[in-house]
């Protein structure tokens, strides 16, 4: 960054396009998050990870704004999602994609209907313009071919590729992938994998992708976020993170049952239990 | 009051609420879901068309009992020549509307409330959502204006099958006049008996659609959540629509 203009100099947030501050948040008196932070920057691959249950998903319905936080903050480019009507709302969410854990297709549209579903509800293009488009997004995921296939005849990666067309059909500035690693083979991670990167890279979508599978993030994200028990325990670059001598952070990237973050769910004494009596 | 049945009382009520609210904003996705009648027609098709055979078999056998039943019954009076009448007012005013929704309960209903909460399960309408797309309007709108449009063409189905397989058993087995049957019948047949199929037709494909959706909707989005749901609707379908004609019946009257 070219740092010979000082007035202009950015402050650090103003790149952020997601922009969650001081988060609490609890679902039947549990708290899933206890003053989270993290900061989403534009043009980046954030990677937001953290143990099963720790409120991945519960943050991104956060930054669609499907729920809203009970304190703290949640902007999404530049504004606050609690702020907005239903009409500023859908007009954010224009902005972005999501690919859902499952894919979340359309189970009675066939694979160009469903990548074709965003463009038709939302514009009024002639039909040979949405064709192109919808197959241009799907030969970018290697799926033109089966554009006439229904979603149950898919495989889960071939379903979460779909699924990738669809969310970039618009053209968004940000992408949000919700476990997008999970059940996949080794080649349609990979697949995956290149796609999420090449997006960035070529269309400058910023990304944000959640996701447990430590070793596989860290090979495409800018930035990484450690959430643990409703707050982020550790982030930084890959790199930063594999260095910590947080405990945490180092049971999480090693995978040890032994640690901070309990294997175990809470139980009375093993042995106890096993014996079934106590006194006598 | 005991405290169990206050929560009980406070459940329903707020039950209650949810469901009003969600009709209120249910109507508001009619207006701009009749700008895409491809989908509304579609779904005619599916609670509509996909019913006709139980339904027309349905009605052929309810109009075939009531010949015989009712010619058994008349025939003790001597008067069989008003068996056409009989069935024909059974059919208009009740067995017509009241059997073709409890059927369209059991066959459209539960399909319309697996399909949404499946939907629901499989995060399909959280996709439409965070695709700026509305599923109220998109998904929920549809299958209600779908329902409200196919019932009262069900009822109209059943109604006239029900009554050929009256006179088919009436007029051509047991032997009542030919004549005399469609003719009685044409003769005391009021518009208003006619009015009053109609209107419960009509009013039971709401509530019957409405509660299909609404059970759907907020099914809990898990295999077991989606049994339960399309459970509610039979139970809940079929004690409203009996309600309901009792206090059609008396508002007609």
């Amino acid at each position: 960054m070219d740092d010979s203009q000082p007035t202009s100099h950015p402050a650090p947030e103003t790149d952020a396009v997601i922009d969650v501050r001081d988060v609490h948040y609890a679902i039947d008196g549990r708290p899933i998050f206890a003053g989270l932070d993290v900061r989403v920057r534009r043009g980046l691959i954030t990677a937001v990870m953290g143990p099963s249950g720790t409120g991945k998903t519960t943050l991104l319905r956060l930054i669609t704004g499907q729920i809203y936080a009970d304190r703290g903050q949640v902007s999404v480019f530049g504004r606050e999602v609690a702020d907005m009507g239903r009409a500023e709302l859908f007009a954010t969410r224009r902005r972005m994609g999501m690919l859902f854990q499952n894919g979340a297709l359309l189970t009675d549209l066939t694979v160009f209907e469903n990548v074709a579903f965003p463009v038709r509800e939302r514009t009024n293009l002639p039909e040979p313009l949405i064709r192109n488009l919808v197959l241009t997004k799907l030969e970018a995921v290697g799926l033109r071919g089966a554009a006439q296939l229904m979603p149950a005849e898919l495989s889960g990666g071939m379903a979460r590729r779909v699924a990738l067309a669809r969310a970039i059909v618009m053209d968004p500035e940000m992408l949000i992938y919700d476990e997008p690693f999970v059940g996949l083979d080794p080649i349609s991670l990979g697949v995956i994998l290149r796609l999420i990167k090449q997006m960035n890279d070529a269309l400058g979508i910023t990304s944000v992708v959640v996701s447990h599978d430590v070793h596989e993030i860290a090979t495409i994200a800018d930035h990484s976020y450690l959430i643990s028990e409703g707050r982020v325990v550790a982030s930084g670059s890959p790199a930063q993170l594999a260095e910590s001598d947080s405990a945490t952070v180092h049971q999480f990237m090693t995978g040890s049952a032994e640690g901070p973050v309990r294997f175990h769910y809470p139980a009375a004494d093993y042995a106890t239990e096993l014996l079934g009596v106590e006194k006598g | 009051m005991s405290n169990g049945s206050r929560q009980g009382v406070l459940e329903a009520l707020r039950k209650a609420g949810v469901t009003a609210l969600f009709f209120g904003r249910l109507l508001a996705a009619c207006v701009p879901a009749l700008a895409r009648p491809r989908l509304i027609i579609a779904q005619i098709y599916n609670a509509g068309a996909r019913s006709l055979i139980i339904i027309m078999l349905s009605g052929l056998f309810t109009g075939m009992v009531l010949g015989l039943q009712g010619y058994d019954l008349l025939q003790r009076f001597g008067a069989t020549s008003a068996l056409g009448t009989a069935a024909a007012l059974s059919l208009l005013k009740e067995l017509g509307p009241v059997l073709t929704a409890l059927l369209f309960a059991g066959r459209a209903g539960t399909a319309l409330t697996s399909e949404i909460g499946l939907m629901r399960a499989t995060d399909q309408l959280t996709a439409m959502e965070v695709m700026a797309v509305d599923p109220m309007r998109h998904v929920a709108a549809p299958r209600f204006l779908g329902g409200l449009i196919a019932l009262p063409l069900l009822t109209a189905i059943f109604i006239v099958i029900g009554l050929y397989g009256a006179q088919l058993v009436g007029v051509q087995m047991m032997g009542v006049d030919h004549g005399i049957f469609w003719s009685q019948m044409q003769s005391a047949i009021a518009l208003k008996d006619v009015t009053e199929g109609v209107v419960k037709s009509v009013v039971f494909g709401a509530v019957l659609s409405l509660i299909a959706v609404n059970e759907g909707y907020h099914a809990d989005p898990t295999a077991e959540g989606v049994g339960r749901a399309t459970t509610r609707t039979v139970v809940a379908s079929s004690v409203m629509t009996l309600l309901l004609d009792y206090v059609l019946t008396a508002a007609f009257l």
